[in-house]
């Protein structure tokens, strides 16, 4: 069996991360100039700032929360480390060492996306009206990227990195997506069940492409509640994070039983454990102990997973770990 | 045809070689005959045609990242090589005396190496002088009394080429460290399929598809018998110093080609005198390294403390010969200028035999003679460092300003065991697409040789040209491109491709019959 090097396993993880990761900001940017408008047709940018938290390292470099600067900052601002620009960089920059590893189809469309990224003027480009093709432009480019790698990765070690990268990435997303809406909608409580609280939930759903499957499972009616708990728990939702947990853990027990990597449990136990808290949890249960707890506490397992991931499989720095 | 309707005709027409051999059209006395069939093809082109795909081929180029990193205030930029349409053609008979030619070179070559680590006959029996030997400092006396598997130092080889006015091809230099641009080789051919095919079909060319195999096929050759493996399939890797070295793109190229891991010195290590990669299931043995890293940084703890590209350790795995490396180590001596000038007398010597391509005649400035003969004639002369590669710290004598011939005369003067000297060859031009229309360009040609137990020389070459009107300096770094290099077969039939898979019986294949029923009864049936 081929063995993969650690450093490409990493690359791939990564490259894999950094393009789940400019899909979402992609779709939040484009559903928030759209759906979150207040009572008075204004988009308040500030939610997204506190996405990744952001809002002191943007104060730094711009002194107005506008939508230009905003968008300015999350799309082309190479030196905000958190712009779509700058994660389709580093995914390129992988993407360069993975050269010998990965497809040339999947090397050369990103290679363009990237040239095209750097080719983009800030005054047109980001105006008002063209935002919307832009963010579609790149959300579509990021998917052109997976179906790329779905047709064209070979299956073996680098794709089930590739998949968990992804998967613990989106899940993250989506625990951020989660927290920011969440603190701006619930603390006013005169607000809930008003139209304007039933856009931005609106918004919510459509930005992790879930409005209509929301709407299978609830026909009629929309809670707060009920958004949080399909985001997180739902069993059929691609981007939920139960399904991608699931899909995570079960990627760590194939790559443990195809190829014996001799560390492989240690990530393992942590995902088997946060998949049996996902499985068994409901979101009301979840809400009385404090929804923001929750999702930090979630955030910082993925932290932990993926430090595990790397002490496992990328860190073969130690002696003793010799095999033929 | 389209466009202005300037047809490639007219272009060739007037076309002039002012003197020099041409590729396409040969000499007044030696008319090129082998290359009717591709002027009769070019001439039907539409010129408008020509450049459009000229300019697709080189967006593609770029797009798929075939390109090298150029370093500019301080900013690393993806550059492409300039890829020129118009292929350069060599005959069938030509390139079997090339072949045979590049093979002998390469075997005294190996010869020389494996003598002056061993027994140094060639130096005792005062073939070359000692001192030009042992004094160089790309000589390495950590090789002393290694031997090596076949007694082959130089696994690959690039030589460089260049045809003078009367259409004779000789060698302007031997590169038997790490020489590159085979990638390019490959890659041209593969654009030029895909944008001429009307141009090349049914020419008759020898294909060019199997470097990597070869390659590997050398690698395992060479890989040290592992007596404690049951069923040996030797690990081979290729040793790259990283993305950000200029020629990533070819590590990429040849490590794909040959399916095996491109690593880092950071990927390597060395334990008990073995090496090891290290892959996400712990460390895996190595057997045989192609390195594309020089000796200096190839082993911190053996040569260059400082570097941080090498493997601490790894010259001693190799010394046990625990480890393959190719090239080997100390190789550089032997594509020294100024041992270049007594390659000849080497062929003599180890195989009794006059070189097949001769060289172009050469003044050693360490001996008073000829340090005198190129003070005199400096305007005549081509002066060239001996330690220098990539075409830096060349003065052309014709071309240069009577400052630039001082500022030579002076170095000379200074340090003249530093360089060498050689009559201004006038290099062949071929017809290249410049801005000015179809204009005769300098070319040289640098034919790639493998070689484990025996020799194979990838048919062709890369014909690097350069683009600037009268510049004769051809490096990528210089301004330089380069051509698709087409070697004729005997009987002008097209070689098949060795990866073609020939056993599909075409009346075995089935036809596309399935397809989306619009009835969903049936629908069940195609599950």
């Amino acid at each position: 069996m081929a063995a993969l090097l650690a450093r490409y396993a990493e690359c791939i993880f990564w490259m894999a991360r950094y393009m789940e990761r400019a899909e979402n900001l992609a779709r939040i940017l484009d559903v928030h100039e759209t759906f979150a408008r207040d009572s008075f047709g204004a988009t308040n940018w500030l939610p997204i700032l506190r996405l990744n938290a952001d809002e002191k390292r943007f104060f730094e470099l711009y002194p107005t929360a506008t939508v230009k600067n905003v968008l300015n900052f999350y799309v082309l601002d190479q030196n905000n480390p958190t712009s779509i620009i700058a994660a389709i960089a580093s995914a390129r920059e992988n993407a360069r060492q993975l050269r010998p590893l990965i497809s040339t189809e999947m090397w050369a469309h990103l290679n363009m996306f990237y040239n095209r990224l750097l080719a983009l003027e800030p005054a047109t480009d980001l105006a008002q009206h063209n935002i919307q093709r832009l963010c579609a432009s790149i959300k579509e480019a990021c998917q052109t990227h997976t179906g790329i790698t779905e047709g064209t990765f070979f299956r073996d070690q680098g794709w089930y990195f590739y998949g968990l990268g992804r998967n613990l990435e989106r899940a993250d997303q989506a625990t951020r997506l989660l927290d920011i809406k969440y603190h701006t909608l619930l603390p006013s409580p005169r607000d809930v069940g008003t139209p304007i609280d039933i856009s931005q939930w609106n918004s919510l759903l459509r930005s992790a492409a879930g409005y209509h499957a929301f709407r299978r499972v609830y026909p009629r009616g929309m809670t707060p509640a009920a958004v949080a708990g399909f985001l997180l728990f739902n069993d059929n939702f691609p981007r939920s994070v139960l399904v991608c947990m699931r899909e995570v853990d079960s990627l760590l027990n194939r790559l443990n039983s195809k190829y014996r990597l001799r560390r492989g449990t240690l990530p393992l136990e942590r995902s088997d454990e946060l998949l049996g808290n996902l499985a068994n949890q409901t979101i009301e249960s979840v809400i009385s102990v404090g929804l923001h707890e929750y999702l930090d506490g979630l955030q910082i397992n993925f932290a932990k997973l993926s430090n595990d991931i790397a002490q496992a499989f990328f860190l073969i720095d130690q002696p003793g770990t010799l095999s033929a | 045809m389209s466009g202005s309707g300037k047809g490639v005709d007219d272009l060739l027409s007037s076309y002039d070689a002012n003197g020099f051999y041409d590729e396409l059209f040969g000499s007044a006395s030696k008319p090129a005959s082998h290359t009717e069939a591709v002027k009769d093809r070019l001439r039907q082109l539409d010129y408008d045609d020509l450049r459009r795909r000229a300019s697709d081929a080189e967006r593609e180029l770029y797009n798929l990242g075939i390109t090298f990193l150029v370093y500019s205030d301080a900013k690393a930029v993806d550059r492409i090589l300039p890829f020129d349409v118009i292929p350069r053609i060599i005959a069938a008979k030509e390139w079997a005396h090339l072949e045979k030619g590049v093979q002998q070179r390469i075997a005294a070559l190996n010869m020389f190496l494996h003598d002056i680590y061993h027994d140094q006959h060639v130096l005792k029996d005062g073939i070359i002088p000692a001192e030009l030997v042992l004094g160089n400092a790309n000589y390495r006396p950590q090789m002393q009394g290694i031997t090596l598997p076949f007694k082959t130092y130089i696994h690959i080889a690039g030589v460089d080429l260049v045809r003078d006015h009367e259409g004779t091809f000789r060698v302007l230099e031997d590169n038997g460290r790490v020489p590159s641009g085979v990638s390019y080789v490959v890659e041209n051919r593969h654009m030029m399929l895909r944008a001429f095919p009307d141009l090349m079909g049914d020419i008759g060319l020898r294909s060019v598809e199997n470097y990597g195999a070869k390659l590997l096929e050398a690698m395992c050759e060479i890989a040290p018998p592992r007596p404690d493996v049951d069923t040996y399939d030797p690990q081979v890797v290729l040793l790259s110093p990283g993305a950000y070295n200029s020629a990533y793109f070819e590590h990429i190229f040849l490590a794909r080609e040959m399916g095996v891991p491109l690593v880092e010195g950071r990927d390597l290590a060395v334990i008990d005198d073995k090496v090891y990669m290290k892959t996400t299931g712990g460390l895996r043995r190595v057997d045989s390294i192609y390195r594309r890293i020089g000796d200096d940084f190839l082993d911190p703890l053996a040569f260059n403390p400082d570097s941080m590209l090498g493997v601490p350790g790894i010259f001693e795995a190799y010394r046990k010969g625990n480890v393959a490396l190719a090239n080997a180590i100390g190789t550089g001596v032997a594509d020294d200028k100024a041992v270049y000038a007594y390659v000849p007398r080497m062929i003599k010597y180890y195989l009794g035999e006059d070189a097949i391509i001769p060289n172009v005649d050469t003044h050693i400035c360490r001996e008073p003679d000829a340090l005198q003969y190129t003070l005199d004639n400096l305007d005549k002369l081509v002066v060239k460092p001996v330690g220098e590669a990539g075409g830096y710290g060349i003065t052309i004598g014709p071309r240069a300003t009577k400052a630039e011939l001082e500022e030579c005369r002076a170095k000379l003067l200074e340090d003249p065991a530093n360089y060498i000297s050689q009559p201004m060859v006038p290099l062949s031009v071929c017809p290249t697409l410049t801005e000015e229309g179809i204009e005769p360009r300098h070319v040289d040609l640098r034919p790639f040789a493998i070689t484990a137990k025996s020799t194979w020389v990838l048919p062709g070459g890369l014909t690097r040209v350069a683009l600037k009107k009268g510049t004769l300096i051809v490096n990528s770094s210089q301004g330089g491109g380069s051509k698709d290099t087409w070697v004729l077969t005997e009987g002008g039939q097209t070689e098949p491709d060795p990866v073609a898979d020939d056993s599909t019986d075409p009346f075995h294949t089935q036809s596309q019959s399935q397809s989306q029923s619009s009835s969903s009864q049936s629908q069940s049936q195609s599950q």
